[in-house]
């Protein structure tokens, strides 16, 4: 199976193109945020140089989020078109997920962050048995003493890694020595982990309907909702 | 020749739209999904809000185009795109997502500016010809653009503040009327009449330029003054003011403008073009000029739309203007402006 990976969740962009378990080419940028530009060259690029033609790909896996919003919604363009228009399978995973499987060999707690800004994070907590992800504490939208709070229970090591810099100094004040930074190597997502895993996930039924995983509502919408809390929100687009 | 055909996309605000163009003037289709009732909620278009409906409609939007037009990849010779000007995240989930099907059918992609896109849906009614003017006037632009060949598009006169659509909204907030105002506000006008007389700005100046803050301000002042002193204004003759100031300075200066540039045909496009103020006093205006043709867009195809990217993209695709896969958006796209 022709799988092509992409992941454009954060700064760093990560496509790759693997034919089963086989990486056939790969590329990761961490130095620009330029994807609406790079992403579809590079896969061209890599395209070419596994000698394959769009029409060879079998499926697509498509990091999903979260992360930034517009670096979530390009991956998410390219890989929901790209599976629609070349009829191919369409396989979604988390962003946080996909930066954790740099850790799938640990026996560790694994903990990759988002940084969302202002004391807020994308996190989720993950421990893997025999290569595979149990998400411990799911995806959420939070802030660093909320989560702080939610690992403390846990009573166990943790390896954090993804975007850490202004949260890694108050997590080893509260948590000392169960927390473990991850080598900054490692805190790059990988889209050949992506593909590999995603060889082995179950496709979506419905290609139209896949959204990016933003785990947060806009401002406006979650100002709307709590003075409408009974209205119906699935109605707000009309084909004329 | 050859025929052509275009599978083109549009997604520069709250409308996601994929549609298939036959020789540049021949809708095959138009699949328009608009988003006006979720902005609704906010009185105005929030941009993330946007992109997220944006994403979610594309695809079924390209299979939906697909299907009605009966076409399939094969048949197609190119796939146009709107990359500016607009915003910035919904003009990315479209111009992505026609980068992805150019790159996955090897076909060639073409860049068109939205505005090319307002001009070029006459081009669906009756084929234009040159040398053509245009009044472009939408929700984001107000501007006269000179044509002296198909693929030259020169602005001589732009508004210098809000654009006219903008200032409907406006001004339509005031009178209670929900976002966008314009088509309400112009119904009511034609229930009431002009009997407050609000300033023509640069009607009398030299030059093809607009501003309509000025005659937003004076109509806000006289609601507000009014309900000071707690008396209602009729409603109906308040919107006729306010149009009247519109369109009078539209038809000026577009009067003027075609009296310096001679053409063959004026265009009048952009949502504001579905105006039927403005039509009506430029078809009496153009009586003027025997040797120019009033082409109209049509009413439903003023409003954003790929229909006419993909008008305005079988033009380029003769003049093989072509983006390569690094194509991004360029929210703040504009043609030159000619003094
Ligand atoms: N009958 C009408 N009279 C006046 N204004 C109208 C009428 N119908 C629609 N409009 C206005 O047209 C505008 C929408 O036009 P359009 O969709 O072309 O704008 P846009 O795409 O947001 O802006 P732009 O084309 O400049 O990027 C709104 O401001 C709306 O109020
Ligand atoms: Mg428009």
């Amino acid at each position: 199976m022709k799988v092509l990976s992409l992941d454009t969740s954060n700064q760093p962009l990560s496509v790759a193109i693997l034919d089963d378990n086989r990486l056939l080419a790969t590329t990761t940028i961490t130095t620009h945020k330029k994807h609406a530009e790079f992403l579809m060259p590079i896969i061209e690029d890599l395209m070419k140089k596994s000698k394959l033609k769009p029409q060879d790909l079998d499926r697509v896996v498509v990091a999903i989020g979260p992360g930034s919003y517009t670096g979530i919604r390009i991956a998410t363009t390219v890989a929901k078109t790209l599976a629609m228009t070349l009829n191919i399978e369409l396989v979604t995973v988390s962003s946080l997920l996909n930066l954790a499987l740099n850790f799938k060999d640990s026996q560790l707690l694994i903990n990759p962050i988002f940084d969302g800004r202002n004391e807020n994070m994308f996190t989720g907590l993950y421990k893997f048995h025999n290569g595979q992800p149990e998400n411990v504490i799911p995806d959420q939208h939070t802030d660093l003493s909320e989560w702080l709070n939610q690992l403390k229970a846990t009573n166990e090591k943790i390896i954090i890694l993804g975007e850490i810099d202004s949260f890694a100094q108050k997590m080893k004040e509260k948590l000392g020595q169960h927390i473990i930074l991850a080598d900054p190597l490692k805190s790059i997502p990988s889209a050949s982990e992506l593909g590999i895993y995603g060889l082995h996930q179950k496709p979506v039924k419905d290609v139209d309907s896949v959204v990016p995983r933003y785990l947060r509502l806009t401002k406006a919408e979650a100002d709307w909702r709590k003075l409408h809390p009974k209205e119906d929100t699935s109605n707000y687009v009309e084909k004329l | 020749m050859k025929d052509s055909l275009i599978l083109s996309f549009e997604t520069s605000c709250d409308e996601t739209s994929v549609a298939v163009i036959k020789n540049g003037n021949q809708i095959l289709s138009n699949i328009v999904a608009t988003q006006i009732k979720s902005h609704q909620r906010f009185g105005g278009v929030v941009p993330e809000v946007a992109s997220r409906h944006h994403i979610e409609q594309i695809t079924g939007c390209i299979r939906d185009a697909l299907n009605e037009s009966g076409m399939s990849y094969p048949d197609f010779d190119g796939v146009a795109v709107t990359y500016g000007p607009g915003l910035v995240g919904s003009l990315l989930i479209g111009v992505n997502a026609a980068k992805t099907v150019a790159w996955a059918h090897n076909l060639p992609l073409i860049p068109v500016n939205h505005i090319a896109g307002h001009i070029y849906g006459a081009n669906l009614v009756k084929q234009i010809e040159f040398p053509a003017m245009a009044l472009v006037v939408s929700g984001g632009h107000t501007e006269l653009v000179y044509m002296p060949k198909e693929d030259d598009f020169e602005i001589i006169g732009e508004t210098r503040d809000d654009a006219a659509g903008e200032a409907y909204d406006k001004i339509g907030r005031v009178l209670g009327i929900n976002y966008p105002a314009g088509k309400q506000v112009d119904q009511m006008a034609h229930l009431g009449k002009d009997v407050f007389h609000f300033p023509r700005a640069m009607d009398k100046e030299d030059n093809f330029d607009f501003s309509f803050s000025g005659l937003k301000s004076a109509f806000i002042n006289t609601v507000h003054h009014a309900d000071q002193i707690n008396t209602s204004l009729d409603k109906n003759d308040l919107a006729a003011s306010f149009q009247a100031a519109v369109v009078d300075v539209l038809s000026d200066k577009t009067v003027k403008a075609l009296k310096e540039f001679p053409v063959k045909q004026l265009i009048l496009g952009g949502g504001v073009a579905a105006n039927l103020g403005l039509r009506d006093r430029l078809k009496k205006d153009l009586t003027d000029f025997p040797e120019t043709e009033l082409m109209l867009v049509p009413i439903h195809l003023c409003g954003d739309n790929a229909a006419m990217i993909g008008a305005a993209g079988a033009m380029l695709l003769r003049h093989h203007v072509f983006a390569d896969a690094s194509l991004n958006a360029d929210p703040s796209l504009e043609f030159e402006y000619i003094s």
